[in-house]
Formats: structure tokens, C-alpha cells, sequence
């Protein structure tokens, strides 16, 4: 038996031993997710034994070194570890931003000291993270951003306003891009700052979306003291960690399009409502869009697979990561189009208990904001026109 | 998908030999001197030189037996260069047809054949102008010991020059393929010059003699398959060699005082264009690969890959039309044969309608 089928015996073991029977079931809505943090509340005594479990061995965060409460696995047994537990669909026992983002960045520019500070509590799920980039006036051109954090000596006063910021009410620290040098060129003078949301002096207001959904907040900071020692990389040199997430975050989009409906699959769903003729579907133009979209969805994923396999090549994804961007969220989008399309007056309904409370509806209308948030089509096709075709500024 | 050492080394000696042997402006000197044949012929003596006409034919007959992502690749090059050979006829579909479902002693008969170039075959499928193999209409009828067919056939490639036709007919319930000699009595062939410039013909088949194959059904979905996978490779090679003369335009030409790459509205064009292409390729290749692993999902990938790589070559070739401005209008200019292959390759055997329908069908909706 090689190794990595010996490790696979034995996650299979282990998980078949440690995983609740209620946390293998896939998630139903939004609220079935664990976020974790300091305001938790576990929605059952299985979803906190579960995460608590998986914490111990590390694999909240797999591949992360187990000195900070990672698993230390490669990519290999990474792999197996998500096919174990997809095979008995298992949930992800928790996560935020601080996996999804933090994590990364620290492990690839942070000290050793704000490493060890930070990642063992968020492979426990103690501290829940958000992210602090947009301002009212720093959307698609986010290196404009006005936030600052002045030097004080022994602290820095941070002063401003951030907006788009995911679950901010809900988190306990932030990890946000503030300008520390304001006489530096708009790229040069912004640093990477990590701070408790619980300081003196930040304050934070849900946005309602047009899905009746609050995923976002307005974040005030007024006169925020923030140690020294909480800069990711270099001081004015924030831009680089920014960008590096950036790629991350739009990786991610690409790959994965958010929604709990995107397991779904269309074919069954359209034939329940419109019904069928011969066989197929008894709308032949509605048909026709499902089978279109599929393949172009097939295509997709043929395509991230490529990248992938280049970039683990060493070829690096590079600005690639635009392309996945741009198509991932837009072929999202047109899935909850035809989704609806194909639901009828169903998927109108807004609270109905038939319709998770409106879930297909909330979905769609949520879906529109994946081509804007972390750079919207038009920068992506912007990147990829100059970086990947080399077309001149005008 | 990744390619294997000897798929790249493939790769890499195929590129050059299409590029410096079967460049586009070979189409326009065959279509300009009418050529008879209709074919590169010293490209094609190249082709067998180096072992190409035998990519499918399995070693045993004389073949490389390289598989569909080896055939795939020669394609992709055969549409970036837009080069007229007979491979999609002879070494695609009559090298599948006959090994998949070739009686021994018609396996031993031609497959040697096709692989040392001496014989070309033609596919004659469809009997309507739509590619619909499920509704065949030319009948097979028991005569004596053997089977006669008749009925009439369109867009059957290379058939003007082909040594050997294989027909699709209907025996009762079933549809199989037939072997049937060009020159033998009651068969008639029209060439019909197209759009594209490649050879194509009308077959019409009055009581002919035809001989079964050991499974001529089997024969029959096996070039189909083959078929598809291949041209939607074809058309991706067609649709990424037409991209990039464009990209490469909107760095040349300047109005307006600059050039016309810098416009947003032409950027964003070309950005869209290569994700398309891009994706396109992927899953064409992924297809290809699905097939050679026999996966369950085989059929379904081809024909996604050909009703994408169908609608992305002839997006393709409008927008480098479009975007190459009064230029791209002219016959004098090469662009415009990249549009028209695009149409007429995408048409074979099943445009992106037909493709997307069976897709749906196998996906139970």
C-alpha cells in the first residue's frame, strides 16, 4: 500500500470515528454554515464537536504548517482529505476570511511573530476575520483609497471609512488596506493593518442588498489606535499583499461560484415546472439555453483545469486569474437567469416555506453582485486586454 | 489533461510541418487553379512520410496508433494553417470506421492502405442538408448473397477522389455503415465546390452492390465520435490562429492618430475573443483525451466540444472580419477563408444545434 492510500485508510477511519451524523448533510442554507469567532453561536452541540475535532487535527486548515494549527499535508493528501469528505459529505467544519484570505497572506508575507500570533486562532475558529479594501470612494480603482493611519510614536491612529465589508458586524478583527504615506504615489504609500473590531473607535452598519440580504457592512473608524507590530509585510508596501489576495479571492470566485443552489442541476428542476413532451423538455427554447450554458459551463471547467495544471507546472496563474474572474461569475449569473427562467412564478415567491424563504429568489438577485466584488468584468477584461494580449494604454 | 513527452514532440513537428507546408496560401493557389484533386497533394506525401496518416490505425495494420488527443493535435494545426488534406476523411473517419468495425479481412485490406497513404476513403452520412444520422433515409436491401443500396448523399468530403466510400444506411431497425467501390455501377458523384473551398460531393447510389461490415453500426458511431472530437479541435486551432492575426492587427493599424488597440471597446472585444478560444481548446483537448481513456462521459464531451468549438470558430471569424475593418472584406486578404471553414466545418457532421440537442438527450432533459 503506498503512502497516500495508507493516509487515505486512515482519514477514512478517522472521519468515519469523529464526524457527527447531523455534519453530513449538505448545508441548506446560509445559516448552516459555521463561521465560527468570538460571537458564535453553534447552531447544534454536532457542529461544535465537529469543528472542535477537526481543529485538534489540524485539517480546519489542511495545508497549512502545524506549527501555527495547520495539518501540515500536501497537496496530495489535501486532495484526499476534501475526497473523504466529500464522499460522505461532510460540511466544512468552519470558516471565513481568515482561511480564505488572511491565512494566505500571512503565510506568504507575514512575520514570524504576527504568524504565530494569528493563525493557530483561526485554525481553532476562535477569531473570525474580515476584510477592510473598498471605500465609497476606492471601488474598481482601489488603490485611491483614502483610510489613514497616521504614525503616533508608539501607535497608529487610523481614521475613515471602509464600505463592502463582508460580515464586518459579525467579525472580530479586520485586516484592512490603510494609507500610511499620503505624500507616496497612490500605489506606494499603503500598508497592510491588522486590528480588533472590538477597538475604541470602530463602529459598523449593515447594507441591505436588493436580495433583502445583508452580507455587507459600511465600517467607520474614528481614531483607531492599532499596534505597530500589526503590518503585514512591509510598511507602505500593503499593495503588494492587496494584490496577491486579490488573484487569491478571484481564484476562489472563479473556481467555486458561491450559492447553495449551484449543485442543482437544471435539466430536472426545469423538466418539475414546465414539464415534458417525448422526453424532453416541453420548452424547446428553454431547453436549448440549459444544454447551451452546461456546455459552456463543461468548457469552463475544462479550461480551469488547464490553468490549474499550468500553474502547478510553476507557470503560475498569474493574470489567468482575470479570465477565471470574468467567466466564472459571469456564467454564475446566467445559470440563476435560466434557473429562474425555468421556476416560473416559484421562484418569485420571496418567504415561502416551499422556497427556503425565498431562497431561488434571494440567490438570483445576490448572483448579480459576483461580477462586481473583487473587480468588476470590466477591470478583468481590462487586465487581461493589456497583461495577457499586451494591448497599449490609449 | 496534460500532454505526455511524445504528444508534445508531436505537437512540436506537426506545427512545423503545416506551417511550412501546408500554409494558407496553399488553399488559395488550389481554389484559384481549380485544382482537380482539390487536395495539397505534396503536403499529404509529407503527412504519410511522417506517419500521420496512420495516427488511428493501430500498429498491427501498420499504423502509429497514437490516439484521438495525437489526431487532435494535427487537426488544431490543420485549422490554424487552414491546410487542405484529406486527414478528417481517410485517417480519421475511415481509419475509426474500419477498425471499429471492419471485418478481419476488410481491416487487413485497407488499414495498411490508409496508413502508407495509397488510398483515400470518404464518410457519405448525411441524406438531407441537416446532419441528422438518426433518420437515415438511404435503404440497404438483401439481393442475392450480398446488399444493395440506394438513395442520396450530401457534403460526403473528398468523395470525388475517394478510393472507397462509407455509407450510412438503414437494414430494418438498424443503421450501419457499408462498404461500397466509387466506380461500381449506379453510383454517381457530383463535386460540389463550397463555401470553404474543400472537397465535397453529392453521392447518389442507385442500386448499388454494397458489402456489410463485421459491425457496421459500431463502425458507423465510432467515425462519428472520432469525427466530431477531431474537428472540434480543427476548428479550435482555426478559431485561436484567426484571434491571434487580430490581436496582431489592433497593434498595427492606427486611425485616429493611435493605434486601434487602444480603444476599450476593440480591448474588450479581443479579452472576450481568447477567453472563448481559450476555453474552446480546453475542452476540446479534454474531450479527446476522454475518448482515448474511453471515459463514461466520452460522448457527452464531444459533443460539447463541438457545438463549442462550432460557435466559437465562427465568432471567431465575424469578429476578425469585423474588427480587421474594409480589409477583412476583401478576397485578397487571407481572413476571410478562416470565416469560411468556420461555417462549413462547424456544419460537419453536426452544427452546435445538433450537438447541443444530443447533449440534452444524453443528459436526460
Amino acid at each position: 500500500m503506498s503512502d497516500l492510500e495508507q493516509f487515505r485508510a486512515e482519514t477514512r477511519a478517522w472521519l468515519e470515528a469523529n464526524c457527527p451524523e447531523e455534519m453530513r448533510q449538505p448545508l441548506k442554507s446560509q445559516a448552516d454554515h459555521c463561521w465560527g469567532g468570538r460571537k458564535w453561536q453553534f447552531q447544534s452541540e454536532a457542529q461544535k464537536v465537529w469543528m472542535e475535532r477537526m481543529a485538534d487535527k489540524g485539517w480546519t486548515a489542511p495545508q497549512w504548517p502545524k506549527e501555527y494549527g495547520g495539518g501540515g499535508l500536501s497537496p496530495e493528501q489535501a486532495e484526499v482529505l476534501s475526497e473523504e469528505m466529500k464522499r460522505i459529505n461532510a460540511r466544512t467544519p468552519v470558516s471565513n476570511f481568515g482561511f480564505w484570505m488572511l491565512g494566505p497572506a500571512l503565510l506568504k508575507f507575514g512575520s514570524e511573530e504576527l504568524k504565530r500570533q494569528h493563525l493557530p486562532p483561526i485554525c481553532r475558529g476562535e477569531i473570525r476575520w474580515c476584510q477592510g479594501y473598498s471605500e465609497p470612494n476606492a471601488g474598481s480603482d482601489l488603490a485611491s483609497l483614502q483610510t489613514r493611519a497616521e504614525d503616533k510614536g508608539d501607535h497608529f491612529l487610523v481614521n475613515g471609512q471602509k464600505i463592502w465589508t463582508s460580515y464586518a458586524d459579525k467579525a472580530d478583527w479586520i485586516f484592512c488596506l490603510v494609507r500610511t504615506d499620503p505624500n507616496a504615489t497612490k500605489h506606494n504609500g499603503i500598508s497592510f493593518a491588522l486590528f480588533d473590531m472590538e477597538s475604541e473607535g470602530v463602529s459598523t452598519r449593515p447594507i441591505e442588498l436588493i436580495s433583502g440580504e445583508s452580507p455587507f457592512c459600511e465600517t467607520f473608524f474614528d481614531d483607531v489606535k492599532v499596534d505597530k507590530n500589526q503590518i503585514v509585510g512591509e510598511l507602505n508596501r500593503g499593495w503588494d499583499v492587496a494584490k496577491y489576495l486579490l488573484t487569491h479571492e478571484r481564484n476562489n470566485i472563479g473556481g467555486e461560484p458561491p450559492g447553495f443552489l449551484k449543485g442543482r442541476a437544471l435539466g430536472p428542476l426545469a423538466a418539475e415546472h414546465v414539464g415534458t413532451e417525448h422526453g424532453k423538455l416541453a420548452d424547446s427554447a428553454l431547453r436549448a439555453d440549459i444544454a447551451r450554458l452546461e456546455i459552456d459551463q463543461m468548457a469552463f471547467q475544462a479550461l480551469v483545469g488547464k490553468i490549474r495544471e499550468e500553474a502547478e507546472a510553476g507557470q503560475g496563474v498569474g493574470a489567468q486569474s482575470a479570465v477565471l474572474k470574468y467567466y466564472g461569475t459571469e456564467l454564475n449569473k446566467r445559470r440563476y437567469e435560466v434557473m429562474m427562467d425555468a421556476l416560473g412564478a416559484e421562484g418569485l415567491e420571496w418567504e415561502s416555506e416551499r422556497t427556503m424563504g425565498g431562497l431561488y429568489a434571494r440567490e438570483w438577485l445576490r448572483s448579480k453582485g459576483n461580477s462586481i466584488e473583487g473587480g468588476t468584468s470590466e477591470v478583468m477584461l481590462g487586465i487581461v486586454s493589456k497583461r495577457l494580449l499586451g494591448l497599449p494604454d490609449a | 489533461m496534460k500532454l505526455n513527452d511524445e504528444q508534445q514532440m508531436l505537437q512540436d513537428s506537426v506545427a512545423r510541418l503545416m506551417a511550412d507546408k501546408g500554409p494558407v496560401s496553399h488553399l488559395r493557389e488550389l481554389r484559384d487553379r481549380n485544382d482537380e484533386k482539390g487536395y495539397d497533394e505534396p503536403l499529404w506525401h509529407a503527412m504519410v512520410e511522417s506517419g500521420l496518416t496512420g495516427i488511428l490505425v493501430p500498429e498491427e495494420h501498420g499504423g502509429i496508433g497514437f490516439g484521438l488527443v495525437g489526431a487532435g493535435l494535427v487537426a488544431r494545426e490543420i485549422g490554424r494553417n487552414l491546410s487542405v488534406t484529406p486527414f478528417l476523411s481517410t485517417a480519421v473517419l475511415g481509419a475509426t470506421a474500419l477498425a471499429a468495425g471492419g471485418s478481419a479481412e476488410q481491416q487487413q485490406k485497407w488499414l495498411p492502405a490508409i496508413a502508407e497513404g495509397s488510398v483515400i476513403t470518404a464518410l457519405a452520412v448525411d441524406d438531407g442538408a441537416k446532419h441528422r444520422p438518426e433518420a437515415i433515409k438511404t435503404e440497404a436491401k438483401a439481393a442475392g448473397d450480398g446488399v444493395t443500396l440506394s438513395g442520396g448523399k450530401l457534403l460526403v468530403l473528398d468523395a470525388h477522389v475517394a478510393d472507397l466510400l462509407l455509407v450510412a444506411a438503414r437494414q430494418g431497425e438498424n443503421t450501419a455503415l457499408f462498404l461500397v467501390d466509387p466506380k461500381a455501377q449506379g453510383v454517381s458523384i457530383e463535386r460540389t465546390r463550397m463555401v470553404d473551398d474543400r472537397n465535397a460531393a453529392r453521392v447518389t447510389l442507385d442500386n448499388v452492390a454494397a458489402e456489410p461490415m463485421a459491425d457496421g453500426a459500431a463502425a458507423l458511431a465510432a467515425a462519428l465520435r472520432a469525427g466530431r472530437a477531431v474537428l472540434a479541435a480543427e476548428l479550435s486551432g482555426l478559431a485561436r490562429e484567426a484571434f491571434e492575426r487580430t490581436l496582431q492587427y489592433l497593434k498595427e493599424r492606427k486611425q485616429f492618430g493611435r493605434l486601434i488597440g487602444t480603444f476599450q471597446a476593440l480591448q474588450h472585444r479581443a479579452a472576450l475573443l481568447m477567453g472563448e478560444v481559450s476555453m474552446s481548446d480546453a475542452l476540446a483537448m479534454q474531450a479527446l483525451d476522454a475518448c482515448d481513456r474511453n471515459a463514461d462521459d466520452a460522448e457527452v464531451q464531444v459533443l460539447a466540444a463541438k457545438a463549442k468549438a462550432a460557435r466559437t470558430a465562427l465568432l471567431a471569424g465575424q469578429e476578425a472580419v469585423q474588427m480587421h475593418g474594409g480589409i477583412g472584406m476583401t478576397d485578397e486578404f487571407d481572413i476571410g477563408f478562416f470565416l469560411k471553414r468556420a461555417r462549413a466545418g462547424g456544419e460537419t457532421l453536426g452544427d452546435a444545434n445538433y450537438c447541443a440537442d444530443r447533449f440534452a438527450a444524453l443528459r436526460d432533459y
